[in-house]
């Protein structure tokens, strides 16, 4: 990248088809990255098919979409510091994206971008979807002052169009000041805002026009309640001030000048009012009260289903190619420090990452499914008012589900929600959704320890545990965000204020798009951690080691083999942890052979089955179904004769295992998400904190009521 | 009766905004929508439990919460009845066009 390359900015409200246009004039040149301090996409590509002649192809910058440049939280600011490029170099363009169907509505937009003075192109999307002519592009240019092109970034009609006028513009800036007609109230309070303007807003050579508008933005935006960060004291006072003294309302009377503006010169371009006959008809049927909530019902279960189902045969063979990786490396490397190393630490990690790659792109294959049709809005506008009730955004609803499978891809699902609150406190309550890593726990402490009787005759007791866990996951989650929501994530109260977009065909370029871009995020940032964690959760439960037996653990015989196994595991670092936080875990019904069983399930739920088998001599190679491991659980004694496993402690072990932050993955993906050690830190001390009390609650007052 | 917010308006109903209320940041966010007073608005849709509603304004449309919508006050069309004056809504009968 040469800083001699023209830049332009890509700015729009939200389903405008912004990011479609941004795709289709940048093709395989996008890269995204992250805007510094907050985990928004930032997208860059360069701008395909203008004129070589001209150079290096123009940077494009995706802006994120907003409504308007108003600004009352650090996430909303973005969008303005993008436009004025207040952390990089200026951008030579700006390119305003407004529908073509609802031009009076979207160019609100426009208008901020053209008082600050900026380059401007506008681009009328969705011109597929008018019925009728649409606006007068002349007259609507006449009146804007900068060009008006009319596109389709889905049928590629005016996209050469576009590319042509942004080639001009990028040579000679169409720079064009909207004349509103601002009554003296908000001139005066501007003037008063404008002295207190600090230099890093106004940049080397601030133009009139720029000042002004700054100062307009700092009046609609600044007030004692916003969320904002490194506001200028004098600002801040300024603007006290000017609001203070003025002689009217100035948020009404800047707002209604600009539309007073707008809609003078709409005057003349005239529109026809779009139709939405399609999604009208839909939506009477999607949004109905009886028939919309079973489609919503049917539409989630296929949904999620096909989660579970869909993405196992992929994990399976996965699993299958680390196995025969770790066969062949094996067969290749002698016996040793490095032979383990190799086989255990690394390519097992790397397993652990590459596992959640099939459900990371099917959730989002999914969710951008359910995005791009306009069915995601429709379900948080369904589940809105249940949802509210403890706290959590309407879109929460899709990742919440989606921890039933996993809370690795939902946690990165939870990008659909745009305020950075909504989600934290959804990341923090989705861990305790019924994953599939719990249930092999599950399995096998049921089966081993319930009979397979049925209560009252018709309900099997080991169906309705499993069915119970599910429930007692959901129900705890939703306190949980009631009360994080009330204490630790208390945020001001956030009006709903969503837009039902149009049903759209999602096009499957741009799911696949997404889904390559979170699979890659994925493997490259959470990825690198959890396989930093496998390697050191391999140190612990090998280290320090037990010398070998004469003559290597192959002379043994496999009964031998597996006892010294066991051994080796009791004197490894993970089995002198079980047995220092045996004090700890003992109230909870558990010794240490079950806390070394815990630890280990720290690197996954589910190796807490295979590191049973290694502490009871059986060997690795068990799964929740082997009858030897069920066997010797029942059998399993604590010195004074009393069995260890009852009823009561595998319900206890159980409860603990639906609450307890036992997932290195989990934790490495929140970081990756919230962009620092903070929030995973939280989520495991709360997490296993419940757990622990949880557990102890259940173990203790059902021996008081006489159980064992 | 006819109705004082767009929460009483009817299904459908055109009415026109005479003044928004609420905090500052709701009510700076609707105004920047287009929900300034004189505009033309019609509520869309009511949610299958009731909440959320949707409406429309300059061919766009919003869904708010009940309570919110409780926030917008609304006249019928074509009145132009002056409202008691409320803090900083001496420009609330001034028509946009």
């Amino acid at each position: 990248m040469t800083s001699t390359s023209l830049r332009a900015i890509l700015v729009g409200s939200p389903n405008t088809g912004k990011t479609t246009l941004f795709n289709a004039l940048t093709g395989q040149t996008a890269r995204v990255g992250n805007y510094s301090g907050v985990t928004i996409d930032r997208r860059v590509g360069r701008i395909l098919g203008l004129d070589a002649r001209v150079g290096t192809a123009p940077e494009l910058v995706d802006a994120p979409g907003t409504d308007s440049l108003s600004a009352r939280s650090a996430e909303e600011m973005i969008t303005l510091r993008a436009v004025l490029g207040l952390d990089e170099a200026d951008p030579d363009l700006a390119i305003v994206v407004a529908d073509a169907t609802r031009p009076q509505a979207t160019l609100y937009l426009a208008v901020q971008v053209l008082e600050l003075g900026l380059p401007v192109v506008v681009a009328l999307t969705m011109a597929d979807e008018l019925e009728g002519p649409g606006p007068n592009l002349e007259r609507m240019s006449r009146h804007l002052g900068v060009p008006v092109v009319q596109v389709s970034a889905r049928t590629g009609a005016g996209l050469a169009q576009l590319r042509t006028v942004v080639q001009i513009a990028l040579k000679t800036p169409p720079v064009a000041v909207p004349l509103i007609d601002w009554p003296s109230s908000v001139l005066n309070a501007t003037r008063q805002v404008a002295t207190a303007l600090p230099t890093t807003w106004l940049g080397a050579e601030p133009t009139a026009a720029r000042r002004s508008a700054l100062a307009r933005h700092a009046l609609l935006s600044i007030d004692e309640e916003d969320e904002l960060e490194d506001i200028e004291p004098e600002l801040r006072a300024a603007v006290y001030r000017a609001r203070d003294t003025a002689s009217e309302d100035l948020d009404l009377a800047i707002v209604q000048a600009r539309y007073a503006w707008l809609d003078h010169g709409a005057n003349s371009w005239k529109t026809a009012t779009h139709i939405r006959s399609l999604t009208e008809q839909l939506d009477r049927l999607l949004l109905h009260p009886v028939a919309g909530f079973a489609l919503f019902i049917v539409i989630m279960v296929t949904l999620f289903q096909l989660l579970f189902t869909g993405a196992d045969p992929f994990i399976t063979a996965i699993e299958a190619g680390v196995g025969a990786l770790a066969t062949h490396t094996s067969s290749m490397l002698p016996p040793g420090f490095l032979h383990d190393f190799a086989i255990e630490g690394l390519i097992g990690g790397v397993g652990n990452v590459v596992v959640f790659v099939p459900q990371i792109a099917l959730l989002f294959l999914i969710v951008g499914f359910l995005e791009a049709s306009g069915y995601m809005t429709r379900a948080a506008y369904l589940m809105d008012r249940i949802m509210r009730a403890c706290g959590l955004n309407g879109r929460a609803f899709v990742p919440m589900m989606s921890g039933f499978a996993c809370a690795v891809p939902a946690i990165m699902a939870t990008r659909t929600m745009s305020r950075k609150r909504d989600r934290l406190l959804t990341m923090m309550v989705v861990p305790l959704m019924t994953c599939s890593a719990r249930l092999p726990v599950y399995t096998l402490i049921i089966a081993a320890l319930f009979p397979p009787d049925t209560l009252f005759g018709v309900f099997p007791v080991q169906g309705m545990l499993m069915t119970s866990m599910y429930l007692f996951s959901m129900v705890i989650a939703l306190v949980a965000a009631g009360v994080l929501g009330r204490t630790i994530l208390k945020g001001p109260p956030v009006p709903l204020l969503m837009e039902l977009p149009p049903y759209r065909m999602p096009r499957l370029g741009e799911l696949l798009r997404l889904v390559w871009l979170r699979t890659r995020q994925f493997l490259t940032d959470a990825g690198t951690v959890i396989l930093g964690f496998t390697v050191a959760m391999w140190f612990l439960l090998s280290f320090p080691a037990l010398p070998e037996p004469v003559g290597g653990i192959v002379a043994l015989p496999e009964q031998e083999a597996s006892e010294w196994q066991a051994q080796k595991l009791e004197y490894s670092a993970a089995g002198r942890l079980g047995k220092a936080i045996e004090p700890a875990i003992r109230p909870l019904g558990f010794d240490w052979k079950v806390g070394v069983g815990l630890i280990g399930a720290f690197a996954a739920r589910e190796v807490f089955v295979s590191t049973m088998g290694m502490v009871y001599g059986i060997g690795e190679e068990v799964d929740e179904e082997s009858p030897a491991l069920r066997e010797r659980l029942r059998s399993e004694a604590h010195p004074d004769g009393s069995p260890v496993y009852t009823p009561l402690s595998g319900l206890s072990l159980m409860v603990f295992f639906a609450l307890a932050a036992q997932c290195m993955s989990t934790l490495a993906v929140v970081k990756r998400e919230t962009g620092g050690y903070r929030w995973p830190l939280f989520l495991f001390v709360y997490m296993t904190g419940l757990a622990w009390a949880a557990s102890l609650l259940v173990y203790q007052v059902g021996r008081l009521l006489g159980f064992s | 009766m006819p109705p004082t917010t767009l929460d009483d308006a009817a299904l459908m109903e055109i009415v026109v905004v005479s003044e928004i209320r609420g905090h500052r940041s709701f009510r700076c966010r609707l105004l920047e929508l287009g929900l300034l007073p004189g505009a033309k608005v019609s509520k869309t849709k009511v949610a299958p439990l009731g909440d959320p509603v949707e409406l429309e304004v300059r061919g766009r449309r919003l869904s708010v919460r009940r309570s919110e919508a409780r926030q917008i006050h609304v006249r019928a069309e074509g009145t132009e009845t002056v409202l008691p004056s409320a803090p900083g809504s001496q420009l609330g009968e001034r028509t946009v066009s």
